[in-house]
């Protein structure tokens, strides 16, 4: 039995639909050398969605294909079993062999080659996930970094296909996160496979994934870059899922006079000029938001370039010191008492001597606005 | 001493593992991993043995046996002899009233297999027959052991079933329990004596092996 190298290996498709017992909803690719990262609150389907591209779960209606095999085609009867679908799960608690030693939990996967050559094999894999050593310890007798590389060291070695992860990095310390998070960098270099990773941690999403996608009641919200998903939501579900704070309403008022190509919104009262590549006519009801980093704080000394765009008054009613940063909250000066979130270095604080209750003005980048539809169907937005 | 009552016993007692313990890997596997509606109706029948007077169950068993009988009819066809009052009378007895014995240690030690851990099997490539040999029965081993010793030991001791499927036909359905019953109504307290002794000796030896074995389970992470 010979399987193809991982370098033939193409990218997966995935769409899989059901209402029960779990819905699901869920369109989405991902190509060989790609990290695709599937985001979204616990309970949202995530681990459903890896457990259907493994053959574990059968959806009622779905169609994945890797390369040019298909595996699940419920139009065509195709259900291929988890044997013959070439995947490597990494499952979230690692599901070692607890019998057997690291070697033969990695030589139990290693049924396509000759007999003699499996051990050899295991090394190898061992050593590729820098375990070279511990082959004969037991599952138990490892720490959970250690399992976890076992775990990963099995699931590569059967050559797969597409690599799933599911919370890779849940169960172990803060120090042995950041390690294997490195690592996975480093593998995603040296294999060429679609890898697929499911985390609730949108950090370690940007950070390691080319692409999110985010699901929600096993439902795709939006397929984007991370810098996309994050910055330029589809829709408020997905800001609120990725975190953005500084979410409103607002009312499309039409070209800004001065600068072509710029929109004119009236935010409870104040005109914000917004840079905003759709095309919205006048009068549309819209949700908005601003990326914390898009929010510029006017330092009263001297002034920056960016201060002449939208400039907002109000005044700051909390200082939060966290770490290096301190979490702003800034009450505008409007009737109903908008809030914006955003954070300052603690030594610009410090130095300014900013103090609650203090006035202030902030601009809002032009550019940072992101203007969505409002009730948007959470119609999936394919963008690269 | 009756040795051809003890040899007989060791005899019923080897058959019944050999046939049991298959067929109770299977109920076990399957009542560990399946939700169904009628599971707790099945694993009470199961159980059953477990509290049903031996010789109620022997009464049950007999009329199943006779001539009369579907089964006992298709038996008397077939081979042309009575399953009452013969060994494979005694044996498939036997196998009903260890069914909880055996089912029931093995059904905990396969629950106790995480379903994670079969499905990294599948996924790694392994069938359903190589999942069972190279991960789940390994697994389930102390289990296994257990229901070994508890059939072995048990079948060596029933009495009341025995005397209601069986008899009293020696070399052919007469026990050690009931050679022991047979010659206390003999007066014979030296050859009752002697061999209660060496039925305690072989039940301590296996309940005892069940233990020692427990004790010494690996306790995996």
């Amino acid at each position: 039995m010979s399987e193809p190298s991982p370098k033939t290996a193409g990218s997966i498709h995935v769409s899989v639909h059901q209402d029960a017992p779990i819905r699901l909803d869920a369109d989405f690719s991902c190509a060989p050398g790609e990290i695709t990262a599937l985001i979204g609150p616990s309970g949202s389907g995530k681990t459903s969605v890896l457990r259907c591209i493994a053959g574990l779960l059968h959806p009622s209606q779905g169609r994945i294909a890797c390369g040019d095999r298909v595996w699940l085609d419920t139009e065509r009867g195709i259900a291929l079993s988890p044997q013959t679908r070439r995947v490597g799960l990494v499952f979230q608690d690692y599901a070692l062999f607890p019998h057997l030693d690291a070697r033969d939990n990695v030589c139990l996967a290693l049924g396509h080659l000759a007999r003699n050559k499996r051990r050899r094999r295991a090394a190898e894999l061992l050593a590729q996930v820098r375990l070279a050593g511990l082959d004969r310890r037991m599952p138990g007798e490892l720490s959970g970094g250690q399992r976890q590389r076992v775990a990963l060291a099995r699931a590569l070695a059967r050559e797969p296909a597409v690599l799933l992860l599911d919370e890779p990095f849940s169960a172990v310390d803060q120090m042995t996160r950041r390690k294997l998070q490195e690592e996975l960098a480093r593998l995603h270099r040296e294999i060429h496979i679609p890898i697929l990773l499911v985390t609730h941690d949108l950090n370690e999403a940007a950070v390691l994934a080319d692409r999110m996608v985010v699901l929600s009641h096993g439902t795709t919200l939006q397929s984007a870059a991370p810098d996309e998903v994050m910055n330029r939501p589809a829709h408020r579900g997905v800001a609120r899922l990725v975190g953005q704070r500084n979410l409103f309403s607002g009312t499309v008022k039409g070209p800004a006079p001065a600068s072509p190509g710029k929109l004119r919104l009236d935010w409870a009262g104040l005109e914000l000029t917004v840079d905003d590549p759709g095309t919205w006519p006048p009068g549309t009801e819209v949700d908005w938001l601003i990326p914390a980093s898009a929010i510029l704080w006017q330092r009263p000394d001297r002034p920056t370039a960016g201060d002449s765009e939208n400039p907002v008054d109000g005044r700051i009613t909390e200082l939060l010191v966290l770490g290096d940063n301190c979490a702003v909250t800034f009450a505008l000066n409007t009737p109903d008492g908008q809030e914006l979130h955003f954070s300052l270095p603690v030594h610009v604080v410090r130095r300014h001597g900013l103090m609650a209750e203090e006035r202030a003005t902030v601009s809002l980048l032009a550019a940072g606005i992101h203007l969505m539809q409002v009730n948007s169907k959470p119609a999936v937005q394919y963008s690269n | 001493m009756d040795w051809d009552a003890f040899s007989l016993s060791l005899e019923l007692a080897a058959w019944t593992c050999t046939l049991l313990l298959p067929l109770a890997t299977l109920i076990a596997r399957w009542l560990a991993w399946h939700r169904f509606r009628l599971r707790g109706f099945i694993e009470g029948l199961i159980a059953l043995p477990l509290v049903l007077p031996p010789t109620v169950l022997g009464y049950y068993l007999l009329v199943a046996f006779s001539g009369n009988s579907l089964l006992g009819g298709m038996y008397e066809d077939l081979f042309g002899q009575t399953l009452a009052f013969s060994f494979e009378g005694l044996l498939i007895a036997s196998v009903i009233f260890n069914l909880p014995f055996a089912v029931q240690p093995l059904q905990r030690a396969f629950e106790a297999i995480p379903q994670n851990v079969r499905e990294a099997a599948w996924c790694s490539g392994l069938s359903g027959i190589q999942t069972f040999r190279r991960i789940e029965l390994p697994l389930a081993w102390p289990g296994a052991i257990t229901a070994l010793a508890l059939t072995f030991a048990h079948t060596l001791g029933e009495f009341g079933v025995v005397l209601m499927v069986g008899g009293n036909i020696p070399g052919e359905t007469r026990t050690a329990a009931i050679a022991i019953y047979d010659r206390v109504q003999a007066f014979d307290n030296a050859a009752a004596g002697a061999m209660s002794a060496l039925l305690l000796a072989l039940s301590f030896l296996a309940i005892g092996m069940v233990f020692v074995l427990g004790q010494r389970r690996r306790v995996y992470v």
